[in-house]
């Protein structure tokens, strides 16, 4: 028994190893300086470099135009994160709300056509949508950025199921006691949800922040760039370069890294109930 | 009138291209938007029969079913493993989750640094084997290092699911197995495996969609945006001969056979949910 025991740890620690190693060397990288990293390799230790290449990137601007600094993208991320995730359950709880206690014409033809679009995802059907808001004049704006990818209906979906195992003895006892739907929806099914919005709230933040392809094609303006987009632009320098800045790089990138993995790791329990619920 | 906002922004946002991208996969496109000819079906025939499709279709096949495979492997074996310790299992889960959160580029970004020629430490590792990697000039090296990266992506993902899955045995379940049945390992095949194969059908389906579209970041930092004679993924082919290529018409009849495939898997997906509702 004890043997065995081991043995899972081992396989475990293993696990572990496979899934942080690489993004550990990475911080150790942007820690030192370049040329350092350039004549050994990567570095298996903490260098003495961190504060400095912090700095050069949060502060410093870079890209063309010489416009644009890590902090700026920093900003712009936390914008499409926060922007998509709340624009999101916002959206798609009012929809919900719609598709579960009301009955109107059309209503399961409004419902397959929400529906529908579970079926395509944005890679897909990318050029057209980007002709589409180019001819809106939606190219290089904050609008044009996030709102195309709250058109999926991943969070619809998500609170039409929770809103149905509402039972219906609360609307009625709701409504015998003169709440309004209005009322109803705010003092009954918002509180009712709370975990819930939160859970679909981690999931689409991290969804948003780690968006790559749409921001690389309506940005192209570098004060708009997030901090995901910025890696195109570092891949960019790194091919041209002499000596490759893999400290300032890697530093980008744990910057990138950092703010969805605390969201995560912090609110562990919501996360996990968030995704395991969400992709049903 | 709630469903608006919901149906307009589907409306503009998805409806409107899915429609263009059908409309003008039927038609020859003059890359300087001087109108267009219908051509029918050869856009589609064009792209089926060329050479460049073929092979970047069988690449593929050969990245999704490996990325599939191996990142469910890896992440069931985790899980199990993570249930059965007495000791330590709740940091073991957070440990191996929180990558969850990293974005695809960015993690394309580190697997460049890993995979690097000068100073990447598993070039160094592989090539005390005589194995010389080199990243972004040999094809299979450079589908090994996708591959990985892809793998290590997606291992949280199916770790969180399968590990949920496994937490939902009940214990009477797993009691009256390990009285009936001595070896672990035939417990694990004959009764634990049986009872997570819906969520493994799920995560099958998810993984495909997966290594499809969401690898669009890993594969685009790793070919470093030169693909020449680099292995790429369909959905990156749609947005090379679309933004690069300015061939409308072919990118849009890829488009389309990509929507049917996923439309395809979703109703599979559909399919195997409704049969476990029905069962549980």
């Amino acid at each position: 028994m004890r043997k065995v025991q081991i043995l899972d740890h081992v396989i475990l620690l293993l696990g572990v190893f496979f899934m942080v190693t690489p993004v550990a060397l990475a911080f150790m990288t942007s820690t030192h300086d370049a040329i350092t990293i350039y004549k050994e390799g990567i570095q298996f230790l903490p260098g003495d470099k961190f504060l400095e290449n912090y700095e050069t990137v949060l502060f410093r601007a870079g890209g063309f135009t010489k416009e644009v600094d890590g902090f700026v993208m920093l900003m712009n991320s936390m914008i499409l994160g926060f922007g998509f995730a709340i624009g999101k359950i916002i959206i798609s709880m009012i929809a919900a709300y719609a598709i579960v206690y009301f009955r109107f014409p059309m209503a399961t033809f409004c419902f397959w056509i929400i529906f529908a679009t579970l079926l395509l995802p944005l890679e897909v059907r990318i050029l057209p949508s980007y002709e589409i808001v180019q001819s809106l004049g939606l190219v290089n704006t904050y609008t044009g950025l996030i709102v195309p990818l709250i058109a999926s209906a991943t969070g619809t979906f998500f609170f039409r199921q929770f809103f149905m195992s509402v039972p219906d003895e609360l609307l009625e006892a709701a409504r015998i006691d003169g709440a309004g739907p209005w009322k109803f929806f705010k003092d009954i099914l918002v509180p009712l949800s709370q975990t819930m919005i939160a859970a679909i709230f981690i999931i689409m933040f991290v969804y948003g922040w780690n968006q790559y392809l749409w921001p690389t094609l309506i940005t192209t303006e570098e004060s708009l760039f997030t901090l995901v987009r910025g890696i195109k632009q570092i891949m960019q320098v790194w091919v041209g370069a002499q000596i490759p800045a893999l400290n300032e790089a890697m530093a980008l990138a744990i910057l990138a890294i950092v703010p969805p993995v605390l969201i995560v790791v912090i609110f562990q329990s919501w996360f996990v109930k968030g995704l395991v619920e969400s992709d049903k | 009138m709630l469903l608006l906002p919901q149906l307009v922004i589907v409306t503009v946002f998805f409806l409107w291209p899915a429609a263009e991208a059908v409309q003008s996969s039927f038609y020859l496109e003059d890359p300087f938007g001087f109108g267009a000819t219908f051509v029918g079906f050869d856009n589609f025939v064009d792209t089926v029969t060329s050479t460049d499709y073929g092979r970047v279709a069988r690449f593929t096949a050969v990245f999704t079913f490996f990325v599939t495979f191996l990142s469910l492997g890896i992440a069931l074996l985790l899980a199990v493993k993570a249930d059965k310790v007495l000791r330590g299992g709740s940091s073991y889960k957070t440990l191996l989750m929180w990558v969850y959160a990293v974005a695809p580029p960015v993690a394309g970004l580190i697997g460049v640094m890993l995979f690097d020629q000068h100073v990447g430490p598993i070039v160094e590792f592989f090539a005390l084997f005589g194995w010389e990697m080199q990243i972004g000039v040999d094809y299979f090296d450079t589908s090994f290092a996708m591959t990985v990266t892809a793998v290590w992506k997606q291992v949280p993902v199916n770790f969180i699911f399968f590990l949920s899955g496994l937490q939902g045995i009940s214990k009477s379940v797993q009691e009256a197995a390990s009285i009936d049945c001595r070896s672990s390992f035939r417990r694990f095949w004959t009764v634990t495996f049986p009872l997570l194969a819906p969520t493994g059908f799920f995560l099958l389906i998810i993984n495909i969609t997966y290594a499809f579209f969401d690898t669009f970041g890993i594969v685009d930092i790793i070919v470093k945006q030169e693909p020449g004679n680099n292995p790429v993924t369909l959905v990156y082919k749609v947005f090379l001969d679309g933004f690069r290529g300015n061939d409308l018409g072919g990118s849009s009849a890829q488009s389309v056979i990509l929507m049917v495939l996923v439309f395809i898997l979703t109703v599979v997906q559909f399919r195997l949910i409704e049969r476990r509702v029905h069962y549980t």
